[in-house]
């Protein structure tokens, strides 16, 4: 119970800012990134691993932030949906094709999607709609239907021009 | 339609514009509820029951208590002062005795019990955990079966009846009407429970800002009903009330009012004094969120020798749980199964009943039973006739010369083209040559598919139902030439702000960029529904539309009068206000504004300063959009897998105003259909136990299950202003259908699916239609139906009872409590009388059975319809129902006077 839960100093880059606060050991890295820092732009959906919204990259992999303590990312770097964009505010090449090709709708599993998107795509900037999908599996989606989502991965791997570049019959 | 915009305007209606909403949502800026931060907010969780039915014993909060960080621990108890009235989505009483917090009793797994107040979510939840529930249990009604004949749900109900219309004589009546029939077909389907699953679970957070006021920050799908449900339920102004969500994360009917944990939050919050924010956990969602669907349908229809409608009649029953947000017999499945097909005659039976069970709740398209029975039971009796399946809808389908069309239940169609949406997609599809490489892929042991369904999805409701309004839309021009608006629209992916910021710009003539929409805020703009019922296309499409007309023509009366020119002269392209045949006259609109802003002397006498223009627009009160759609599977016989391999869809929304949002709508709509005949299912085990308690075990669509949709837009304009029709719940309602009949197509060497089809399809009950039995599978428990009848209620027989004279009766309605005044009369077995009530007194003569009543009266208003009153009168008190034909029965209750 709480008053004999440990509570220890996490410190942490995230989207390049150097953080520190207090967590409970037993604190997800979610739900630290959120309360802790206010990166409210990382979000709980399920909470148990399933639907991907939480995803943020952890030293560069895509971590659920919802299955990883906050202390397990003591003196890493974080990066969350708010530090996808250029600090210009240009669009990240997967925001800017989930704008173009309606891939969201009410937004809320959308950080997750794509940060998972930007590091399929990091990793392998040759990535195929195929590599992509199967790391979009991961993700749950009760709005789109994944069509939008589906035409901004072909949109990322060259596979359709920009916008309106349409499968549309 | 008067298109008033010059040749070279930038047109923005039926543009891909890609979506306003974006900006924030794609970078981590959205405004979720649990995103918003306020000092001193305490969190909020819930001690839920793990008993499906039974007494409170003992509620020991005293653990709770003692835990450092808990605040307060309240139970029904603590509430006990605070009457609240819980309503349904159309401002009636909930019938059921629904509390804040269990009161007393519990009726279903997951009821909230107790409530945590505490300083961090994480310590609320160890608190709920330390509360302990004792509760002597009693058995629970699970199934619908269990719910016909076990003990009632609520104590001191009769039955478990929920909700009831219809009448078993027209049933009877068209059993033998349909006697001599060429072919008789009948199908039963029932349909698994769904948790509605937006990715946002529910949420609210309560600021008690001063005496008697709030800000409510919540999840909900329209601000402007939250806040006046909220204040209906708790004697409040709705002034005193302000919601805000200015984002939601997918609502689909499960937020359509606010339910029992948000009204406790708000409650609690007002007593507690400091702001409480309760997120729910995907735990809670899933098992504690009100529910959706499961019900259970029969329906047979006959047909001449040709494949020609004759009749047909339906049994339904819907699960409404122990606590339904409205209970439910479900009559809109009844009243949109036939208005685009030529019926000729129909007879149902519907209800709903309570069980110990989560309550029901609303899911994008409640009645879509309508479409999955009526087009899997089509393709089914043209199997069964030897026709082709569209050959049997083109043989009913109500064709443009057979409008206006009026089906058996009154609904009148006069634009529908489902009819040829179906030709369209025909065309589209190339049938014959499916139909060869399906008999090749057969003689390879490769199992094809293709599925129809063809409907019409009534959208854009007003005027008919409270909540269904009208929309108002505020337009201005600021002084700086830009454009803002105000609206009560909301948006939980619905991109409410893009389509009506195209709507605008388009009609106004300046630059999509230019226009700023605010919304999700019940203290901004006037009452609307906002989204439910596919609506704010239509409606807060139309009311745009007009407003930002009506400012057009300020700002080109204002720049006529400067300009000495004629108000025909001027045009606006583009955000730049333009004169015939005077290019040098042209100025931006900020000029314009300026002028009207800040030198009201130089506009026209009388006119008003500044820019602005307020509409509030009433639609026709329904508006109907009409689809047909194709799918294409494999079936693996070794498996029992269903692999999706095409889809097409054929709609005809009227005007577009946004491809890509339309195209949203259907594809949502279609994967939940996915998911809804392969994958979700909500289960219960015989104790009341939900059985899905994560995403592991409720099966959500994901990626990979859903295939590429192709769309063929049909865009007859509506009769509304600018010619939308609604199209949010389409997907939903015709997904279903169409996703059976092709797994039935692929399947139909093996046989039929069966006289019940059992959804989910999974891959186990797909085997056992290959297999030729019945291989079990979970969900089984919930789905298996017993026949049996409810016990009429039955009169005892006194000998010699007392009954002339005066009772003072009410008769409780979906309206609320209405009462009048009997006067009995008997002779014998004779009886006679009169009835009082407020529109006036009408005699009777009926007949006397013991102390057992019954008479018919005829009434001519609200239409015409015989009222057969059975009534028992046991001392001064006098009890029983009165059926009013297929608007259901009514109980009445009474005393002598
Ligand atoms: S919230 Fe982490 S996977 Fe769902
Ligand atoms: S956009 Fe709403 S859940 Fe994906």
């Amino acid at each position: 119970m709480s008053e004999t839960i440990s509570r220890a100093t996490v410190a942490m880059t995230v989207n390049g800012r150097r953080h520190s606060a207090e967590a409970d050991a037993r604190t997800g890295l979610g739900e630290f990134l959120r309360e802790a820092l206010g990166y409210t732009g990382t979000h709980l959906a399920c909470e148990h691993g399933v639907c991907g919204a939480c995803t943020v990259m952890v030293d560069g992999v895509a971590m659920r932030s919802c299955l990883m303590l906050a202390v397990q990312a003591d003196g890493c770097e974080v990066t969350t949906i708010e530090g996808l964009a250029a600090p210009d505010g240009t669009l990240h090449p997967v925001q800017q094709a989930l704008h173009e090709q309606f891939g969201l709708q009410c937004g809320f599993c959308t950080p997750g999607v794509a940060i998972t998107l930007a590091a399929v795509t990091r990793d392998n900037p040759a990535a195929t709609v195929e590599d992509m999908e199967k790391a979009m599996s991961g993700h749950i989606c009760r709005c789109t239907g994944y069509q939008g989502i589906r035409r901004a991965i072909r949109q990322l791997a060259g596979e359709v021009p920009g916008p309106h570049g349409g499968e549309h019959a | 339609m008067n298109i008033r915009q010059s040749v070279g305007a930038t047109r923005y209606l039926g543009e891909r514009t890609p979506r306003k909403e974006n900006a924030r949502l794609l970078t981590g800026r959205g405004q979720f509820v649990d995103d918003v931060r306020v000092a001193g907010a305490l969190h909020i969780a819930f001690a839920r029951s793990q008993v499906a039915r039974g007494r409170i014993v003992s509620i020991d909060t005293s653990a709770a208590l003692d835990l450092p960080g808990v605040q307060a621990v309240y139970t029904q108890a603590d509430f006990a002062d605070v009457p609240v009235h819980f309503l349904n989505y159309f401002f009636t009483p909930i019938l059921a005795p629904v509390t804040l917090l269990a009161d007393g009793r519990v009726a279903c797994v997951g009821e909230a019990v107790a409530m945590v107040i505490a300083e961090s979510r994480a310590i609320a939840e160890d608190g709920a955990a330390l509360v302990e529930i004792v509760i002597e249990e009693e058995t629970p009604l699970v199934t619908l079966a269990d719910a016909k004949r076990g003990p009632p749900v609520h104590p001191g109900f009769d039955d478990n009846i929920a909700a009831e219309m219809g009448d078993e004589d027209s049933i009877l009546a068209l059993k033998d009407m349909l006697k001599g029939a060429a072919h008789v077909v009948s199908q039963r389907i029932a349909h698994q429970r769904i948790a509605q699953s937006p990715m946002e679970n529910r949420a609210c957070l309560a600021i008690p800002d001063g005496a008697g006021e709030m800000t409510i920050h919540l999840g909900c799908q329209s601000p402007h009903l939250a806040a006046r449900v909220l204040a209906m339920s708790l004697g409040m102004e709705p002034a005193q009330l302000r919601v805000i969500a200015k984002d939601v994360g997918g609502g689909f009917g499960l937020k359509n009012i606010p339910w029992r944990e948000e009204i406790a939050t708000v409650v609690a919050a007002r007593k507690f004094g400091r702001p409480l924010k309760w997120i729910e956990d995907r735990f809670e969602a899933l098992t504690a969120s009100s529910h959706a669907r499961e019900q259970d349908i029969t329906l047979t229809a006959g047909f001449d020798a040709e494949g020609h409608l004759l009749g047909a009649y339906a049994e339904y029953d819907s699960n409404n749980g122990a606590w339904p947000m409205g209970e439910d017999a479900n009559i809109a499945v009844h009243m949109f199964m036939w208005p685009a097909y030529k019926l000729k005659a129909y007879g149902f039976v519907t209800r709903g009943w309570y069980t110990n069970t989560m309550g029901l709740g609303g899911y994008r398209g409640p009645w879509a039973m309508e479409s999955l029975i009526r087009e899997v039971l089509l393709e089914k009796a043209a199997k069964q006739i030897g026709i082709d399946v569209i050959e049997i809808r083109r043989r009913n389908l109500v064709t443009a010369a057979d409008q206006p069309f009026t089906s058996t239940l009154g609904i009148t169609v006069d634009d529908i083209t489902t009819d040829a949406c179906l030709e369209k997609l025909v065309a589209h599809l190339d049938l014959p040559k499916f139909r060869k490489e399906q008999a090749e892929a057969r003689k390879q042991g490769r199992y094809l598919g293709i599925g129809f369904a063809a409907y019409i999805e009534p959208t854009g409701s007003a005027g008919s139902m409270q909540p269904m309004t009208g929309e108002t839309a505020q337009v201005r021009i600021e002084p700086t030439g830009k454009v803002v608006a105000t609206l009560s629209t909301h948006s939980q992916g619905h991109g409410t702000a893009t389509t009506m910021a195209q709507v605008i710009a388009d009609r106004l003539g300046v630059k999509y960029e230019d226009v700023a929409i605010y919304e999700g805020d019940s203290a901004l703009g006037a009452f609307s529904p906002g989204a439910g019922g596919s609506r704010q296309a239509v409606i807060a499409g139309g009311a745009c539309w007009t407003a930002a007309e009506n400012l057009a023509d300020k700002v080109r009366t204002v720049a006529a009068h400067v300009s000495n020119a004629s108000v025909e002269a001027v045009s606006i392209v583009d955000g730049m206000v333009h004169i015939d045949g005077a290019p040098e006259m042209s100025r931006s609109l900020r000029e314009i504004a300026e002028i009207a802003y800040g030198e009201p002397h130089r506009l026209p006498p009388g006119m008003a300063s500044g820019l602005e223009s307020q509409f509030r627009y009433q639609p026709p009160p329904m508006t109907m959009t009409s689809a047909a759609h194709a799918c294409v599977v494999e079936v693996n016989p070794d498996t029992g897998f269903v692999k999706i391999l095409r889809w097409c869809s054929a709609e005809d929304c009227g005007t577009v105003i946004n491809p890509g949002i339309v195209e949203g709508q259907i594809a949502g709509g279609l994967a939940q259909a996915i998911g809804q005949v392969l994958l979700e299912d909500m289960p219960y085990d015989a104790k009341g136990n939900p059985l899905a308690a994560t995403f592991k075990d409720y099966l959500m669509p994901a990626i990979s299950d859903v295939p590429d949709f192709e769309y063929l837009h049909a865009n007859t304009p509506s009769q509304t202003t600018g010619g939308m029709r609604g199209v949010g719940e389409g997907g939903a309602i015709v997904g279903p259908p169409t996703l059976v009949n092709a797994i039935a197509d692929a399947l139909a060497p093996f046989g039929t699916l069966g006289e019940t089809i059992t959804l989910p399809l999974t891959p186990t009950r797909v085997l056992g239609v290959i297999e030729g039995r019945d291989l079990g599978g979970h969900g089984e428990t919930a789905a298996a139906v017993v026949e049996e009848a409810p016990a009429p209620v039955a009169a005892a027989p006194v000998a010699a009872a007392r009954i002339d004279g005066s009772y003072a009766m009410t008769m409780k309605t979906p309206m609320g409590d209405q009462a009048m005044t009997g006067h009995f009369r008997t002779d014998g077995s004779a009886l006679s009388g009169e009835l009082e009530s407020p529109e006036g007194s009408q005699g009777f003569t009926g007949s006397v059975e013991g102390n057992r009543l019954k008479f018919d009266l005829k009434v001519e208003k609200p239409m015409k319809i015989t009222l057969k009153y059975d009534l028992v009168v046991e001392g001064d008190s006098i009890s029983g129902k009165v059926k009013m034909g297929m608007f259901g029965s009514s109980k009445i209750s009474g005393t002598r006077v």
